[in-house]
């Protein structure tokens, strides 16, 4: 057989890409249903830790409520979810299933953004959970801020597609992520959100209004992304804080 | 009785040294710089390239009389491509968690250049089972100077290994930093991978004269 010629080359290419296909679109379609299972439960367990209820030990570990449990510890610590139209208020218990980037093109092309949020009770102290999405280094960035009635932070999730392990990648450490809890999310009344500062004026982290965490070094770019995105997210559910916030 | 034939352990025995990819054939330097500034990436990231460079070799192997010289490298690529989604897909359906930690790496595997490089310079031209101890050879050469890298970058950069504090604790100063000593934030950053590879060739080829090449 020549294997050099032009057309075998074609015919080659066409059998290999018909099986490649076939054999990854058979893949995708029977794995899908549980893999958007998992990304269903993830979100939950997300929600759930940005609120503090996780199964953390000692200082390092980040463990989320395990994935058997997650959905009835969701309903039993989740008291309303929340969709915010413009105006618009409706309760929806499928909120956390909204898109957040559909959602910021949707906005893009004129129309009204669809913002999901999270009503947490735990020990009777009242958590407002807003989801949030911003840009890395590489690729997206995501997770969950939970304010009080006060706009203070009382935790983060964060995670990320694809940050640079052992730099970008650790804001979903510990040590990156518990600064944020105590650190108020305004600058006087206005929304300013947390930067992620250079600078190292306060590594312990001890001046918890100054709208700062101390940054991740070797990170500068996937920093700056949680600054955004923390600045930008709260910023659209400004007015409806406002209507809770305890002045 | 020897499990390899002298010839068959060869080819695991010499990547890891004499003709080492990162050190001597310089294959995969950008994945070494990325993600060595901690040991567990390094751990992880070799085990992985193990994992695709030893099946992705057999495959190649097994095909390497029907493809057509002209697109073989979109071959090769697409190969390693469907092995690393593959594995990506079924560990989202069946590991979650370990597919989290395992997603930055997919793209870095799929680019790696020793991939492609084992794949061009012998699977192409040699049989499955002496491709697939080509691959697991050069894989653990690989890991070996990802590991020696993550090694040093760990400890210099941030005082920790595999995350754990080693050197005392940096903010209240206490262990080692009690004493004065300071992490040194320019290991953490990806030149200096490029410096400890240095070094580590500087070493290799001055205890083995016959690698240095003339001028």
């Amino acid at each position: 057989m020549n294997t050099e010629k032009n057309s075998y080359t074609v015919i080659f290419a066409a059998v290999m890409v018909v099986i490649v296909g076939t054999i990854l679109a058979f893949l995708s379609s029977s794995l899908s249903g549980k893999i958007d299972e998992n990304k269903r439960l993830e979100k939950q367990q997300n929600i759930l830790y940005a609120m503090g209820v996780n199964e953390n030990e000692g200082e390092g570990s980040v463990s989320f409520v395990p994935t058997e449990k997650v959905a009835g510890e969701f309903s039993k610590y989740i008291k309303e979810q929340l969709i915010i139209e413009g105006d618009k208020i409706t309760k929806d218990d499928q909120a956390y299933l909204i898109d957040l980037k559909k959602q910021a093109t949707a906005a893009k092309n004129g129309e009204v953004r669809k913002l999901p949020l999270f009503i947490g009770d735990k020990d009777g102290k009242t958590f407002y959970i807003i989801p949030m999405r911003g840009k890395g280094l590489w690729d997206a960035i995501w997770g969950f801020v939970a304010l009080d009635d006060q706009m203070v932070v009382q935790g983060v999730y964060f995670d990320h597609a694809g940050e640079t392990p052992g730099l970008g990648a650790n804001i979903k450490q510990r040590y990156f992520m518990d600064d944020f809890a105590g650190e108020t999310i305004l600058d006087g009344t206005k929304y300013a959100g947390i930067a992620v500062a250079k600078g190292n004026n306060d590594p312990l982290n001890e001046i918890k209004d100054d709208n700062e965490v101390d940054a991740l070094a070797g990170a500068t770019i996937t920093g700056n992304g949680v600054s955004a995105m923390i600045s930008e997210s709260v910023n659209l559910y400004k007015d409806y804080l406002e209507t809770i916030r305890v002045k | 009785m020897a499990l390899l034939s002298k010839k068959d352990a060869n080819l695991i025995k010499d990547p890891l040294a004499d003709n080492n990819p990162i050190t001597i054939q310089v294959l995969g330097i950008c994945s070494a710089l990325a993600i060595t500034a901690e040991l567990k990436a390094s751990v992880v990231m070799a085990i992985s390239v193990l994992f695709v460079l030893g099946i992705g070799n057999v495959v190649i192997s097994l095909m390497r009389n029907i493809i057509p010289s002209k697109i073989r490298i979109i071959v090769q690529l697409i190969v390693v491509a469907t092995l690393v989604i593959i594995v990506d897909q079924v560990l989202k359906a069946f590991a979650y968690e370990l597919s989290k930690t395992l997603s930055v790496f997919v793209g870095l595997i799929i680019t790696n250049c020793i991939i492609m490089g084992r794949f061009e310079a012998f699977a192409l031209g040699n049989g499955p089972w002496r491709s697939f101890l080509d691959g697991i050879g050069n894989s653990l050469g690989y890991g070996i100077i990802l590991v020696i890298v993550g090694f040093f970058r760990e400890l210099l950069g941030s005082g920790t290994l595999f995350g754990i504090p080693v050197l005392g604790n940096p903010i209240n100063k206490t262990g080692l930093y009690a004493l004065g000593y300071e992490n040194n934030g320019f290991m953490i950053i990806p030149p200096a991978a490029l410096i400890v590879v240095g070094i580590i060739i500087w070493v290799q080829r001055s205890k083995n004269k016959a690698l240095i090449e003339d001028n």
